[in-house]
């Protein structure tokens, strides 16, 4: 991170000061200077939106534990006296509420750039980890949160989140309950649980501001992937970061900003439960349960496998993907924008993760193509749960088979030599006009 | 004279013991793992069930209300408790199946009291992911859970879906004619 400064303290104070700390110095090299590929697109935009996501979530979530009461007997009726009676609480909940699922929808594009153009590959690898630990964090903070209003999808997600772990009692007989009752403070879901989940969702999120801290840092060490994977090889190839990416990070952060403003003005209960707006009840499960539109995916894996243990197993392991793929996709070449045969695969492999949560909306019985009916007229033909196996096969098949062996057996198209080659008539080194260096300095 | 020996502990030590530091060593870790785990545990086992949650160990129900083919559902230790009054017709059923291929091979009669095979008191409670099966749902007429569809049979025996167990028995006895105490 060093060597690019042009930071002179002009003032007696900050001379002072950057003696002692330089810290406007860092600010500087870090966010003003920093050399960054002349040739990012609009998909580099979403690390940008994300940190908004982070601190309008952590500002709003703040005010709402002012008012929010954790306990069993009242912390239902507390967020009703949110909506109904705090000054503007109905706007800083929805704000909340949405606000995790935009989160979610920016880190789901934010990750999908990172597959297609190859930035989990070296020397970006601890990068990539750190990112799959922040969204892991993220879906423990999510769930949480989701319970907290204590609601009837609140408790129901509650119970099977944490039986979860009771599949752990078909390795060690009495381990998985031993851990759901420390989970639970009690022999079940309770008053107790709520406590917990509260305290643990309040301290999360700042967690999460630590790792994407370490993630940043991470970034800055190999620099910015590129649309192209190709490492930058002069300085005519990047650009700092101020202005170019402040402004293209506001102008996608004021867009994305309008998507959000959409939901939370006209449509804040579109991706909530009904049943949710039903108290907790202990005695009974909500006929159709569904986890938040954002876990469907996981949700329908899980489903998907006959076998309690080995269903969980292939939940997580969905995800543990994610951190070995850095050592399973094999090809040299890092952007897809190169790897025509892995485009298609990578494709079909966003289709089938969209395809999976689709499937978690649904009933397994429910039918994707209906044949015909059965001697009690229950519709019979290809079911969801089916669809659901197929699509989660294919889903680890990218992983475990399509990448491995894509990289030895693919042709992959000509990779450029420079991120300017493509764009320039000779595919020379010329320098583009109005792209000179420090352009900061042209007043 | 001691301090000067122990300065160099991989040098050679005509007078010092060259084990003394190392003894320090391992005596000073061990006693700081010790530390480090005494104080883990309070840290770890606040958050099991505290001594007013145990306390709430057992309920009486009288269930003279409940007509054969209903059930009751209460709530004992923050879970369900199913107060199944079975028609004799539901109770043929289940003993027909008693040596079906069963998931979790278990027969009626081990399931209930001798002389009160009517009543069949189970904790509502999926043994898949814990939510709460409807009554009277899936193909065997005893309970369909809505979450992931497992089927339990009119003794809570397991019979399809992805649940491992039967509906688990909770402690119970017969206190009076019509009146069990659970737990």
């Amino acid at each position: 991170m060093s060597g690019h400064s042009t930071y002179e303290p002009k003032t007696g104070i900050e001379r002072w000061l950057d003696a002692r700390l330089p810290i406007i110095r860092f600010a500087k090299e870090t966010a003003i200077d920093f050399p960054t590929p002349k040739n990012l697109n609009y998909w580099y935009t979403f690390g940008g939106i994300l940190a908004v996501c982070l601190v309008v979530q952590i500002l709003t979530g703040v005010i709402l534990a002012m008012h929010y009461v954790p306990n069993g007997d009242m912390a239902f009726n507390s967020v009703e006296h949110i909506m109904r009676d705090v000054n503007y609480g109905w706007l800083i909940r929805y704000m909340h509420a949405n606000g995790a699922s935009m989160f979610f929808l920016a880190v789901y594009i934010h990750i999908a750039r990172g597959l297609y153009y190859g930035s989990y590959k070296a020397p970006r690898e601890v990068l990539w980890i750190l990112g799959c630990i922040i969204y892991l964090l993220m879906m423990a903070t999510a769930f949480m949160g989701y319970v907290l209003p204590w609601g009837q999808m609140s408790f129901a997600g509650a119970v099977v989140i944490t039986s979860l772990f009771s599949a752990l009692d078909q390795i060690i007989p009495g381990l998985g309950t031993a851990i759901t009752t420390w989970l639970w403070g009690g022999f079940a879901v309770g008053g107790a649980t709520l406590n917990r989940f509260f305290s643990l969702h309040y301290l999360l999120p700042f967690m999460i501001a630590g790792v994407v801290g370490l993630h940043i840092w991470a970034l800055h060490v190999p620099g910015n992937n590129n649309p192209t994977g190709v490492e930058p090889t002069s300085k005519e190839d990047m650009v700092p970061f101020h202005p170019y990416y402040t402004v293209k990070d506001g102008f996608a952060i004021s867009a994305f900003f309008i998507l959000f403003a959409w939901f939370v003005f006209f449509a804040p209960e579109a991706l909530g439960h009904v049943d949710n707006q039903v108290p907790a009840n202990p005695l009974v499960t909500p006929a159709h349960i569904v986890p938040e539109w954002y876990f469907l995916p996981f949700y329908a894996i899980l489903r998907s496998v006959p076998q309690k243990l080995f269903g969980v197993l292939a939940m997580f392991g969905s995800i543990a993907m994610l951190f070995a793929l850095p050592w399973l996709d094999t090809s040299k070449v890092r952007s897809m924008r190169y790897r025509p045969t892995a485009r298609i695969f990578l494709i079909l492999f966003v289709l089938a993760t969209i395809g999976l949560g689709w499937c978690g909306g649904k009933e397994p019985a429910d039918m994707v193509i209906t044949m015909g009916h059965d001697a009690n007229n229950d519709p019979t033909g290809f079911s969801v749960v089916w669809f659901s196996r197929i699509l989660a096969i294919y889903y680890y098949a990218y992983f475990v088979l399509i990448l491995p062996l894509l990289g030895l057996f693919e042709t992959p198209s000509e990779v450029p030599t420079t991120i300017s080659t493509p764009v320039l008539p000779k595919g020379g080194s010329a320098i583009p006009a109005g792209a000179v260096a420090a352009p900061e300095k042209k007043g | 004279m001691v301090e000067t020996a122990n300065a160099e502990p991989h040098a050679e030590h005509p007078h010092g013991d060259p084990s003394r530091r190392d003894f320090i060593h391992i005596a000073a870790i061990a006693a700081a793992a010790g530390g480090v785990a005494t104080l883990a545990w309070p840290l770890i086992d606040q958050m099991n069930p505290s001594g007013d949650t145990l306390a709430l160990a057992s309920i009486e129900y009288d269930f003279s209300k409940v007509v054969a083919g209903q059930q009751a559902v209460i709530k004992w230790r923050g879970k369900p408790v199913f107060v199944r009054h079975r028609t004799p017709k539901e109770i043929a059923e289940a003993k027909a199946d008693d040596h079906a291929a069963l998931r979790d091979p278990a027969t009626d009669a081990s399931r209930v009291k001798p002389g009160k095979e009517e009543w069949l008191i189970l904790i509502g409670v999926c043994t898949h992911l814990g939510c709460v099966p409807n009554f009277g749902g899936g193909a065997y007429g005893g309970w369909l859970c809505p979450c992931h569809g497992s089927v339990y049979d009119t003794a809570g025996r397991i019979r399809a879906g992805p649940a491992p167990l039967n509906l688990f028995l909770p402690d119970y006895t017969f206190t009076g004619p019509t009146k069990v105490k659970i737990g």
